[in-house]
């Protein structure tokens, strides 16, 4: 805080000698006359096609779009890096690039123990993180910060939509399978909890370690247990490796399997004749409509894969910061956390959403079912849309909430 | 009893089952690493991506081959891979030996380790640049496709081969080096070299030859891997730090003993799996720190 008072006067009185007649008189007073945003994700692991380089260039993308619509008086700098999905690479990195180098805001920390992490350094260091990868509802809830936005999507939304979705549809007994580590327990935690609410039974679970490779052993496990429906909560190769050996042991079709984390590049790499018929729940389709196909098609050309939510959420995110920052006048946290809780996102990514006390986005999600192979008509078509899911069903209710920033 | 343990005699047996599958897959890239530094005295620390380029070729001979000589006639069957991808990458690895790997048998093991941990690292990273994370998928062939009711859970046929074909290559391999005249050159060019070059034994061409032996083993694991892990640049990292532990447990150098430790292993991952699930990642490296502690040779090893 003291720094920032500190190197904003000085670029003041900098910008005051220049000219007395100055253009530059509304210009932000930004810390070291730079906006610098760092993307913490996962580069070479598990998770590094669903965010991964993707994030990095939907980020650029957002700087780009923003420096051409706004003109943008400032200077404005992506710096990223791999996590590798490990808690305190992630912490420490996060501290480096807000003691050393100035960086303003983080964003991505997908898997949930890298976003638990780094929330409370930005904190202690009083700089924003923006996660859009990471799921699980602690991030809003008992571990919630007020220098934390929590974007794109999270646990409670997906149990809510495919949960739901499967419930209704008849798999009332469920078995879980389950990555052993914060965001699996959460999804776990929050599924369960909605398939009881809707009159199913949970008939337990078990935990595999994260990142896995085999998981014949869980899913005989999952077998023997006679549930209708196996709940993958997991994610990434995980989630597609569970899926396949499932086929192979006989274990599908008779019982379903239910990907509770599943992004379009996860269909992508199973493929339609595997993974037809599965529900799962998005933030974000690339197909949805017009203006969501026009930015697909653009980040498409750089990524040469079509986008997931995690890379739209940081899209969009990115330029509500910067649009935030040239708003307020600063890039001083509390005014920009302010300024972006008070002003609603508009955009291909969301329409009239705004963010909580516990920073959390409201938006819309999508009940999504993969498609046969012969209803696929182009490239990447992989989803109907079977339902739109309002905006306040689909995040936990204030009322339930944990997060001490938030008044009951 | 086994109500008592919270299982069904089903459910142990298929765990135990599916162990002895796992186990299958640790004591043939064991064995290769066994060879590798049991002859040479080199730690392969790129086993495992060498692992992963025989399951590559074996996609790349499916998928990819129609596709660049533009004949659909020109994939390459899951059979035919299982001695290509082994030759090709085999090949490869005696290219490394020549190249870079004979001028460090004199120094000290770390240099070797160092060497190939390297070239995993590039061979890794360019497999991760070309082909991306997420991984490619490589159907099980048509003839193995389907499982076989066993009475206590459905067998897929794929995996009953795949334990079936890493033992018969194991012990093959066991047979040539303990059993015949060329194993025993082979023993005798590792104990006293120079000896057995002075009896006209061309020992430089053996190493190599074992090198590349060694090497097209994992290609062979990693083929047989392929219908069943997605392959993906990083499936051989995954594996081989746990079949560096089985190595390590086993003793290095010796044959039976990474054999015998392989499927002991995955039977006791297996075990684990049933009882503490979230313990299996760990349980093999519990045991090798114990097996160090009471005979750091390793269970089979000898003291060198």
């Amino acid at each position: 805080m003291k720094r920032n008072i500190v190197s904003a006067a000085v670029v003041a009185a900098l910008i005051g000698s220049y000219a007395g007649v100055s253009t530059a008189a509304s210009a932000p007073k930004v810390s070291d006359g730079v906006v610098k945003i760092g993307v913490l994700t996962d580069l070479s692991g598990t998770y590094s096609d669903l965010a991964g380089n993707g994030s990095v260039i939907a980020a650029r993308m957002a700087v780009e779009d923003f420096q051409k619509q706004a003109k943008s008086p400032f200077k404005i700098e992506i710096v990223s890096a791999d996590h590798q999905n490990k808690g305190d690479l992630a912490s420490n990195k996060a501290r480096e690039w807000f003691e050393r180098d100035g960086v303003d805001m983080i964003t991505d920390l997908v898997t949930t123990s890298t976003a638990l992490a780094v929330m409370p350094v930005a904190k202690e260091k009083n700089r924003i993180t923006m996660v859009s990868g990471a799921a699980s509802t602690l991030i809003t809830g008992k571990n919630c910060t007020d220098t934390n936005v929590h974007y794109t999507y999270d646990t409670y939304a997906l149990a809510v939509g495919t949960g739901k979705a499967v419930v209704k549809q008849g798999g009332d007994t469920w078995f879980f399978l389950t990555a052993d580590y914060a965001f699996g327990h959460s999804l776990e935690k929050d599924t369960g909890d909605v398939v009881i609410a809707n009159g199913g039974k949970v008939l337990g679970s078990v935990r595999h370690p994260f990142p896995g490779t085999d998981f014949s052993s869980f899913l005989l496990k999952a077998q023997a247990s006679g549930a209708k429906v196996i709940g993958l909560a997991n994610a990434g190769t995980d989630t597609t490796n569970s899926i396949k050996q499932a086929a192979e042991f006989g274990i599908t079709p008779k019982q379903t399997l239910a990907g509770l984390l599943m992004f379009i590049t996860d269909v992508n790499t199973l493929g339609l004749k595997t993974a037809q018929g599965m529900y799962l729940t998005e933030g974000f389709y690339w197909d949805l409509n017009d203006e969501t196909r026009a930015w697909s098609k653009r980040f498409f050309e750089r990524h040469k894969k079509m986008p997931t939510m995690v890379h739209a959420g940081i899209y969009s995110s990115t330029m509500h910061y910067l649009q935030a920052v040239l708003a307020a006048g600063t890039d001083d946290t509390k005014v920009v956390m302010a300024k972006m809780k008070s002003t609603p996102v508009n955009d291909f990514f969301a329409k009239n959403a705004r963010i909580r006390d516990d920073g959390r986005l409201v938006h819309d999600f999508y009940l999504l079912q993969v498609k046969k192979p012969e209803e696929s008509k182009y490239p990447w078509d992989y989803y109907h849309v079977r339902q739109t899911i309002p905006a306040n069903d689909a995040v936990v209710p204030i009322a339930k909430s944990e997060c001490p920033l938030v008044k009951k | 009893m086994f109500e008592l343990l919270g299982i069904t005699p089903q459910g142990l047996y298929s765990q135990l089952l599916v162990g002895l599958i796992n186990g299958s897959f640790y004591a043939i890239l064991s064995l290769g690493l066994a060879v590798i530094f049991g002859m040479l005295n080199i730690i392969n620390f790129s086993h495992g991506a060498q692992y992963m380029m025989g399951a590559f070729i074996a996609w790349l001979g499916l998928t990819q081959l129609p596709v660049w000589t533009g004949s659909a006639d020109a994939a390459m069957s899951y059979w035919v891979a299982l001695i290509v991808a082994p030759l090709v990458v085999g090949l490869f690895g005696i290219l490394i030996e020549r190249t870079m790997l004979c001028r460090l048998y004199k120094l000290d093991h770390l240099y070797g380790l160092l060497l190939t941990f390297g070239l995993a690292l590039i061979i890794e990273g360019l497999f991760r640049d070309w082909y991306g994370i997420s991984g490619q998928r490589y159907e099980i062939p048509e003839s193995l496709q389907g499982a076989i009711n066993v009475g206590f859970m459905f067998l897929p046929k794929y995996r009953a081969w795949v334990i079936v074909a890493s033992l018969s290559v194991c012990f093959a391999t066991w047979y040539v080096i303990e059993r015949t005249k060329l194993g025993s050159y082979l023993r005798a060019a590792t104990e006293n070299p120079k000896l057995v070059q002075a009896f006209g034994v061309n020992v430089p061409l053996m190493i190599t030859l074992t090198y590349g032996f060694g090497v097209a083993l994992a290609a062979f694991a990693g083929v047989l891997g392929a219908p069943i892990f997605t392959v993906s640049p990083k499936m051989g990292a995954d594996l081989i730090i746990v079949v560096f532990a089985v190595v390590v447990i086993g003793g290095m150098g010796s044959i039976l003993g990474s054999i015998v430790t392989g499927l002991g292993l995955g039977l006791i991952e297996g075990l684990t799996k049933v009882f503490y699930p979230e313990a299996s990642a760990v349980v093999i490296f519990v045991i090798m720190a114990i097996v160090l502690m009471v005979r750091p040779a390793g269970l089979f090893g000898r003291e060198r």
